[in-house]
């Protein structure tokens, strides 16, 4: 009995810390935020004071703003590019360092290398690649086309998302094919030198037995890239701090502005909290739905194997 | 055959060999134009430096630069890693162990609810959160803007659920045996903990170090909101990004405040990178 009544001081002492944590930071915040997005909240320092609920007015008022509507969809682009262009080069690079090359550890450390910078110093390292050190290799080779500004990935919306994905791939593309390298690893040798033994081409041998063999690892792989994508905002600041403008349903606004980024603006630059809040309550709905399909999907693939 | 064998590796070793400058070029480009002076890098940004002795002076200017404030922006990004870092490992293994090792409703509860709260979004909470920070500090006169308290409460809040995932995980395969035994030799609960249990998980710590040490150092957006730009406690990607927002297109500085960004933990890299690669992947195959 005695020991019984110690257990339990003992769970909730051993638990006070991370509840107290998670109850201030997670619980009340997000709890506050669902709220405050049906009100008039509009600073950070005036919360508290005098809110109106308001109903639906903020989640109307987003389906009213073109910078929201062109945000999301340019985060889907972004986010099913970067999932393709990340996984399909970090697979790759897995096949190549499980291949018994001489270099293979330093080539995975080489790899892996971007993914410990941090994306706000990657965005600004890529900036200058992008707006200097290509026009410069540009007349070098004398192809001026790259070295004139009109032409610069940075200077068009679409190149600029272009570019961000290919700033996204590098960064992470090396994380990802550790994971794959590690799936590649635990395929029984004797089944790779058994389809040798059968004459099965390289291609054949990719489809019909690194791939369902690693399936398990596609599951984490595509739910990770989709997850980081979608909230990517570093990347975005630095590199194209939203830019270049385009003009869209009648209005000037930011070209490469991802949602996250356009939920800070408004919150922030826009001086609207309660619409910044409406908009990451629909961000939020929008990821879980997203990656709850995208997780069930792979794992009933798993199963059918 | 040998010979065959070795011919067959030839491409793709080259393949892996081009692939591999490639990925690493950015960085080359970020070192030669440290070395250089303001017009120098405009003029070719690929060629080398005509003086080395050119990055000492930008590293100079950096090292002293209001903006940058290079050292106290390393040491408070040590400190803000390093701390969150410890009290993540501590707080979320104790809770993981008594969350495994109570067999109650609650108990699962509890854990579901950690589990499902992995799936938030940082971009959901953090404009209430500043307003709940400023009224928490209000109410109590604990600073939690701008302050150490704060961004490692916040990290300890947005880290626990997936360290303790980690940890259950790990708990759930050590045999209960070896806890009742430290029990009839007169272990308590706490003692049996810290004492049998705590050095067991050692390759589970080192998962959690990695996955949380990586974030913590690089993150950008939960420090801008919480400490702010140009403040007192900068930590060293707010300080870049301070940097970069003042001295506008002077690259050759910029480059030398990103590669000194980059030189700790790239060092750390490089001696610790089995383990850090190891720590990745055990994080993220679960």
């Amino acid at each position: 009995m005695r020991r019984r009544r110690q257990h339990g001081a003992i769970f909730w002492l051993f638990l006070a810390p991370v509840l107290f944590a998670f109850i201030v930071v997670i619980v009340v915040p997000f709890s506050l935020g669902a709220y405050y997005s049906f009100t008039n909240w509009s600073s950070t320092a005036r919360a508290g004071e005098v809110l109106h609920l308001i109903g639906l007015a903020n989640y109307a008022g987003i389906l009213k703003d073109p910078s929201f509507l062109y945000s999301f969809s340019i985060t889907v682009a972004y986010t099913l590019m970067n999932m393709v262009a990340i996984n399909v080069v970090a697979f790759g690079l897995a096949m190549l360092v499980t291949q018994p090359l001489k270099g293979r550890n330093i080539y995975r450390a080489g790899f892996f290398v971007p993914n410990l910078i941090g994306g706000l110093i990657l965005g600004y390292i890529w900036q200058f690649i992008f707006d200097n050190a290509v026009p410069s290799v540009g007349t070098a080779i004398g192809l001026s086309g790259l070295a004139n500004p009109a032409n610069l990935m940075l200077a068009k919306s679409n190149t600029a998302l272009v570019a961000m994905v290919i700033v996204g791939t590098w960064q992470y593309a090396g994380y990802i094919m550790v994971i794959y390298v590690a799936a590649i690893e635990t395929i029984p040798r004797e089944l790779i030198e058994a389809s040798f033994i059968d004459g099965a081409s390289a291609w054949r041998r990719l489809r019909s037995l690194t791939i369902p063999l690693t399936r398990q690892a596609f599951t984490v792989t595509l739910f990770l890239t989709l997850v980081n994508s979608f909230k990517q905002f570093d990347v975005n600041v630095s590199l194209t701090a939203g830019g270049p403008a385009v003009f869209f349903a009648g209005k000037s606004i930011l070209g490469t502005q991802l949602l996250a980024m356009n939920i800070y603006d408004q919150g922030f630059r826009a001086n609207d909290m309660a619409g910044g809040q409406a908009r990451a309550v629909v961000f939020f709905v929008v990821l879980v739905i997203v990656s709850v399909i995208q997780v069930a999907v792979n794992k009933r693939r798993e199963v059918e194997l | 055959m040998k010979e065959h064998y070795s011919g067959r590796l030839l491409a793709p070793e080259l393949v892996a060999l081009v692939l591999f400058l490639v990925i690493l070029f950015p960085f080359f480009i970020v070192l030669v134009n440290s070395g250089k002076a303001p017009f120098a890098i405009t003029q070719n940004p690929l060629s080398l430096p005509t003086d080395w002795m050119q990055i000492l002076s930008n590293i100079a200017t950096i090292w002293t630069s209001p903006n940058v404030q290079y050292s106290s922006s390393f040491i408070a990004s040590v400190i803000v890693t390093t701390v969150s870092l410890v009290l993540l490992n501590v707080l979320s293994s104790q809770a993981a162990w008594v969350l495994v090792r109570t067999k109650t409703r609650t108990s699962t509860a509890i854990f579901l609810i950690f589990v499902a709260a992995m799936v938030i979004p940082f971009q959901i909470v953090m404009l209430p959160l500043l307003s709940w920070f400023r009224s928490l500090t209000e109410l109590t006169g604990v600073r939690l803007l701008r302050s150490y308290t704060g961004i490692i409460l916040a990290y300890i809040g947005f880290g626990m659920s997936q360290s303790i995932f980690l940890f259950h995980g790990f708990i759930k395969s050590i045999p209960l045996e070896i806890e009742e035994a430290a029990t009839i030799d007169g272990c308590r609960p706490a003692q049996t903990f810290y004492r049998i249990i705590f050095p067991i998980l050692r390759p589970i710590h080192a998962t959690v170090v990695v996955l949380n040490g990586i974030w913590i150092w690089n993150d950008y957006l939960l420090p801008l909101l919480v400490l702010g730009k140009g403040n007192r406690i900068m930590t060293i990607p707010l300080a870049v990004s301070n940097f970069a927002g003042a001295y506008v297109k002077q690259w050759d500085l910029i480059m030398t405040a990103i590669l000194m960004a980059m030189i700790p933990i790239v060092v750390l890299f490089l001696v610790a990178q089995k383990s850090i690669i190891k720590g990745m992947v055990a994080g993220s195959i679960k």
